[in-house]
Formats: structure tokens, C-alpha cells, sequence
């Protein structure tokens, strides 16, 4: 493996068998590709967050619902 | 109607920073690619630019989203149509998606239609369904498939069809 990424080009417009070129990426690509990983990253983070955020609204709400007297078989059936 | 395959690749071994369909025949009406992709690591929403249109503002997506356990809304002016499996999911699982953009060859401004699963026999599993667009009015003549920054995984692959 180079240690170039590289970008797969599919050129319809040509006959086929010489449609397909893997080629290495130019500097202004790598560098765009690095500031899409930080934004990708920056994604994975508050998509996590979102689902901490969720899990623990649920058992909060698993909490209020057991104190006010509902079973578990109860609450399960009101968490669907 | 007719479905013709143009083109199917697949990711060999060191994997591709972006699939790319160049030249696309302005034969058809609507264009749908459909891919079977996972990233090297944790990559997992992919970007489809037209035309090498790469500035995110000229895009708008807005999807539903669930998890298995609940549904949110996503949207947001990005070029983001599909989700790929990350690298920490199951091994050897790769995510499926749809892709149409309609009237491609057409003057109006391209809508785009994504269903788009990666399942991974375990929890936190997705499936996401998108309406898009691409605020420009030129024929689609080329599509470009990435995973934002990462790569994407050796035998991943994408398939271009034209319907007529």
C-alpha cells in the first residue's frame, strides 16, 4: 500500500477495460481530506454525546417511573 | 423503463480515499448508485459531491434517522447521502446504500432520494432515509463517493446505473 491515499477514477466516456485509473491524491486533496476528518470526528463526537444524552434521560426516566410506583413490567410497557 | 448497470468497482487491497464516475452518458433520466461500503476507521456518514462541487452549502439534506431503540431528525447543508460502516463495527459488515438523484441530465435543481442501513448484527445499528438537493441547475456528469476523511475498507464497492 502507498502511503498516498488514492482516489479511484471510473471514466465512463472511455471503452471498456480502460475506464479505470487509481490514482494518488494532490496535496490541496489530502489537505481537504484532513479537514473532512476533523469535521467527520467532530460528527462521531456529538453523535455519541447525542446517545449518552438519550441513554441517560432514559434511565432517569426508568428512575421517576419505578418512584412513583410502577412496576418494571409496567414501565416496560409504557417504554414500548 | 430501463435499467441499464454502467459501471460496478470494487475497493482493492489499501483501500481508496473516494470512488469517482467521471464521463457519465447523458443518455437516461435518473441515475442511482448503490453501494456496499465500510471505512478503515471510524468514518460513517459518506459524502457524494456532483459535477466536483465539494462546497457543502451548495447542498441540503434533511433525513430521519434511527438506531434501533429511537429516531432523530438529521439535517444540515452537507453533501452527506448515506451512512458507511465504521471500523468498529462487526467485522466484515458493510453498509447498504440507495442513491437517486432524478432527472439528472435535466436543467432544474438535482433532488436526491438516499435509503441507506448499516447493520452489523449488534446494537447501535442505523438506517436513514434522506430527501436531498444540490442547488445547481447543470446536468450531472460526474459523482464523486467519499467517507469524509477516512477511506474506504478493501471490498467495498459502488455501482452507477442509468434508468431510461
Amino acid at each position: 500500500m502507498s502511503d498516498t491515499p488514492v482516489k479511484i477514477v471510473i471514466d465512463l466516456s472511455k471503452p471498456e477495460g480502460e475506464r479505470e485509473q487509481i490514482i494518488p491524491l494532490t496535496p490541496e486533496e489530502i489537505a481537504e481530506r484532513e479537514a473532512l476528518a476533523i469535521q467527520a470526528a467532530q460528527e462521531q463526537a456529538e453523535r455519541e454525546a447525542e446517545a449518552q444524552a438519550k441513554a441517560d434521560a432514559k434511565e432517569s426516566a426508568v428512575s421517576k417511573l419505578a418512584a412513583l410506583g410502577l412496576s418494571d413490567t409496567e414501565i416496560a410497557a409504557l417504554l414500548g | 423503463m430501463a435499467m441499464r448497470l454502467v459501471s460496478t468497482v470494487t475497493v482493492g487491497s489499501g483501500g481508496a480515499a473516494s470512488i469517482e464516475f467521471t464521463g457519465i452518458p447523458q443518455t437516461g433520466k435518473d441515475l442511482l448508485v448503490v453501494y456496499s461500503a465500510r471505512s478503515v476507521s471510524g468514518g460513517f456518514s459518506s459524502r457524494v459531491w456532483l459535477n466536483g462541487d465539494t462546497t457543502d452549502a451548495n447542498y441540503e439534506r434533511r433525513g430521519l434517522r434511527g438506531d434501533g431503540s429511537s429516531v432523530i431528525s438529521v439535517s444540515g447543508n452537507f453533501a452527506v447521502f448515506g451512512l458507511i460502516t465504521p471500523s468498529t463495527s462487526t467485522a466484515n459488515t458493510f453498509g447498504n446504500t440507495a442513491i437517486t438523484i432524478a432527472n439528472y441530465t435535466g436543467s432544474s435543481q438535482k433532488s436526491v432520494s438516499v435509503d441507506s442501513v448499516t447493520e452489523r448484527n449488534a446494537t447501535e445499528s442505523y438506517i436513514e432515509i434522506t430527501a436531498g438537493r444540490w442547488s445547481n441547475t447543470a446536468a450531472v456528469t460526474s459523482l464523486q463517493l467519499t467517507v469524509g476523511g477516512d477511506t474506504l475498507a478493501q471490498h467495498s464497492t459502488a455501482s452507477l446505473y442509468i434508468i431510461s
